[in-house]
């Protein structure tokens, strides 16, 4: 009886019915789009991270920035192309021609942002809780290839032009010096090789690069080729590929990390050190202590790490975290003020009905139950729609292939600003031949929201507790009716 | 079977308090049929109340066989209504969603009937006020007179000793107001039962074996002519 009592009320009261399982749904629906849509933008993040930091970094560390005007210890200011010397960086400073022009193709390698002393690297080593680290050298080969006017520099003009009397391109591209021998940290622990060999430890010296698949592929480069860095040729031995499947991995090219540095003419410099602690509770310490042992360096931690990713992925996942939590977190108490709300004006309208239901022997205990279990039906029928309705909007969202692209603002950061010229690969030259490197690295990430059935068990859990906080105010109202001052008020 | 021994009810009303019953006092044997009358606010329908188990006095004593209805806690009243008592109203008072043959099992829950033999009691209850075949049909397809007996049929259902009935005839044109009286009567005699009306109708109370008259609060016995 009590079934069908409930059923019939639910069925009778259909309108009261349907607004408040609208409403539940509505919320419920939200609470599943937001939970899943932050954990892939969390994902993304992690993903994002991974491609330039590599799987279980914990700590990176740096050299704070420097202008591009400061030069600075580590080299990371501006550098000039010279085009009638030959150059220092590879290739030929220029060739004459009989039309006044001079034919100018050269290579530069230039570290992307401060570096510091690889014998750093040591004091890492040296910090307790450390249970791995290695250092790298970020790096971008610049190269210009063209013909300029006789006896002058490239004037600022359209990009990949050099104005009226010469044209020229600029093609850059991201490098990073590795240790060849090991990758349990750092940007190769999460990439796999796709095709070709990895580095190893014989590598060290040699003139071998792997490449990303997907620079290769844009490059129309393969294994077995050879691609120019720095002006000196590279035999390629291999291509990487992330084992994130929604991201590229940290650089084009990767060399062992003293060919690199004899390259760049950085030796014994390094760009960033990466670095595992022995557990994730001991993380901070570590950080702390290495901060202690290095003051001048700039550590970071995952977590800030994290907070580095921007871009629309960084502005998406802030906004889910902030304005997607308060909203469902407002819309769902809006929808248990409206069941709430409804069950008592449905109590009020039922006076006559309960005062009746007491006077035949309905004990008050059980017209709370019947008030509780209408608004908690209600509510999960509110719930199990839009748990489906979230489903139904995330598996859209995926279907969609929305792409966020995210840039991790590294250590090495550098002068900002782009040249006027063609840029290729990110880099990017000003007008009078100085290179300055890219802010950030950026990787466009698929976003992948995945529907968890905790999250949706927790959605209907959340209606379902909607339900019964809306019922027990019903039936705290139904409870203080005396049976007499119903039929009073009816009579 | 009731004994009311100085019974004041009293209700504030805002400043004031009204008094709806003043030191009641009176005796209702087993299987008598008692019609209360007076006057709109004479205090009817408070009295009807107390004696349902529905309010408590504010001052005396009602008794309704060993128990003391002005003490007895809620769930003891609650079990009261439900197993010795049958209501019948003015306006019927069923349950808009619910068929005859529901609302009647309505009354059969808390005794926690089964749903085979609630349904067979309930059915049997309709059959017996003329309803045997409306059983499926909702108050709102039943005529006045047809909803008045499924409510009779609910307070009949769980066979109690007092059955209590508040202008059982007041929404009734006069041929269903002598319908349902024949119904009422019979049920009576048949049944034993002890049956309290509270009408204003005369022709009701020319039926019962004693009327009380209730007249600012305060009981008048009028012992019908012989």
């Amino acid at each position: 009886m009590f079934g069908r009592y409930l059923r019939r009320e639910l069925l009778g009261r259909r309108r009261q019915t349907v607004i408040v399982a609208v409403g539940m749904a509505l919320a419920i629906a939200l609470v599943v789009v937001v939970n899943s849509v932050s954990t892939g933008m969390r994902d993304a993040q992690a993903a994002a991270l991974q491609s330039i930091y590599g799987v279980g970094t914990d700590i990176t560390v740096s050299n704070p920035p420097v202008r591009p005007s400061e030069g600075g210890a580590g080299g990371a200011g501006p550098q000039r192309f010279d085009f009638g010397s030959g150059g220092s960086g590879g290739g030929s400073g220029g060739t004459g021609s009989t039309d006044g022009s001079t034919t100018v193709s050269q290579s530069r390698l230039i570290p992307a942002g401060a570096t510091f002393d690889a014998s750093e690297l040591k004091t890492i080593e040296g910090v307790s809780g450390v249970a791995a680290a290695t250092g790298v050298l970020s790096l971008r080969n610049v190269s210009f290839n063209g013909q300029i006017p006789d006896g002058a520099q490239p004037e600022q003009g359209a990009p990949g032009s050099g104005g009226a009397r010469g044209s020229f391109d600029v093609d850059s591209f991201t490098v990073l010096g590795i240790d060849p021998s090991g990758t349990a940290v750092g940007p190769l622990s999460s990439v796999e090789v796709t095709e070709g060999r990895a580095l190893d430890a014989a590598d060290s010296g040699q003139d071998v690069a792997l490449l990303d698949a997907s620079y290769a592929t844009t490059a129309g480069l393969s294994v077995g080729g050879t691609v120019e860095v720095g002006g000196t040729t590279m035999q390629v031995v291999g291509l990487l590929g992330s084992t994130s499947t929604s991201s590229e991995t940290a650089a084009n090219v990767y060399l062992p990390l003293d060919v690199a540095q004899t390259l760049a003419g950085q030796s014994g410099k390094l760009s960033e050190v990466y670095v595992a602690a022995q557990s994730s509770a001991q993380v901070d310490a570590v950080a702390s202590a290495i901060t202690a042992a290095l003051p001048d360096a700039r550590v970071s931690t995952e977590a800030q790490l994290a907070a580095s990713v921007s871009g629309s992925l960084g502005a998406a996942a802030g906004l889910m975290s902030s304005l997607g939590l308060w909203l469902s977190i407002g819309v769902l108490a809006a929808a248990v003020l409206l069941a709430a709300l409804f069950t008592i004006s449905g109590v009020s309208r039922r006076t006559r009905e309960f005062g009746t239901l007491k006077a035949i022997g309905w004990a008050n205990r059980r017209i709370v139950g019947q008030v509780a279990a209408e608004s908690l039906v209600q509510s999960l029928i509110g719930g199990i729609a839009g748990a489906i309705i979230g489903i139904a909007a995330v598996l859209l969202v995926n279907a969609s292939g929305v792409t966020l692209a995210a840039q991790a603002a590294g250590g090495t950061l550098g002068g900002a600003g782009a040249g006027p010229f063609g840029r290729s690969g990110g880099g990017a030259a000003d007008g009078g031949g100085r290179v300055v490197q890219a802010a950030a690295s950026a990787t466009d990430i698929v976003l992948h929201a995945p529907v968890s059935v905790w999250v949706v068990l927790l959605a209907i859990a959340l209606a379902a507790a909607g339900g019964i906080v809306a019922g027990a105010l019903g039936g705290w109202r139904a409870s203080r009716l005396r049976p007499a001052d119903a039929l009073r008020e009816i009579a | 079977m009731y004994s009311l021994t100085d019974a004041s009810k009293s209700f504030r009303q805002g400043q004031r308090t009204i008094a709806a019953l003043r030191s009641v006092s009176l005796e209702i044997a087993d299987g008598e049929f008692v019609a209360i009358q007076g006057p709109t606010g004479g205090g009817k329908s408070t009295l009807l109340q107390l004696l349902g188990a529905l309010d408590r006095p504010s001052s005396g004593s009602v008794r309704l066989g060993d128990t003391e209805l002005s003490t007895a806690d809620e769930r003891a009243l609650a079990r009261l209504r439900a197993g010795s008592i049958g209501f019948v109203f003015q306006n019927f008072n069923l349950i808009p969603t619910l068929t005859a043959l529901e609302n009647v099992q309505m009354a059969l829950v808390p005794h926690r009937v089964d749903v085979a033999r609630s349904r067979a009691r309930a059915a049997e209850a309709l059959g017996w006020v003329g309803l045997g075949a409306r059983l499926d049909h909702r108050p709102a397809e039943l005529s006045g007179g047809q909803q008045q007996r499924v409510a009779i049929a609910r307070a009949i259902v769980t066979s109690p000793a007092v059955l209590l009935a508040d202008e059982p005839t007041g929404n009734l044109d006069e041929a269903m107001r002598d319908e349902i009286l024949s119904l009422l009567e019979g049920m009576w005699r048949e049944r034993g039962l002890t049956m309290i009306v509270v009408t204003h109708d005369s022709a009701v109370a020319h039926r019962a074996q004693r009327r009380l008259h209730l007249k600012d609060g305060i009981v008048h016995e009028r012992r019908p002519a012989a």
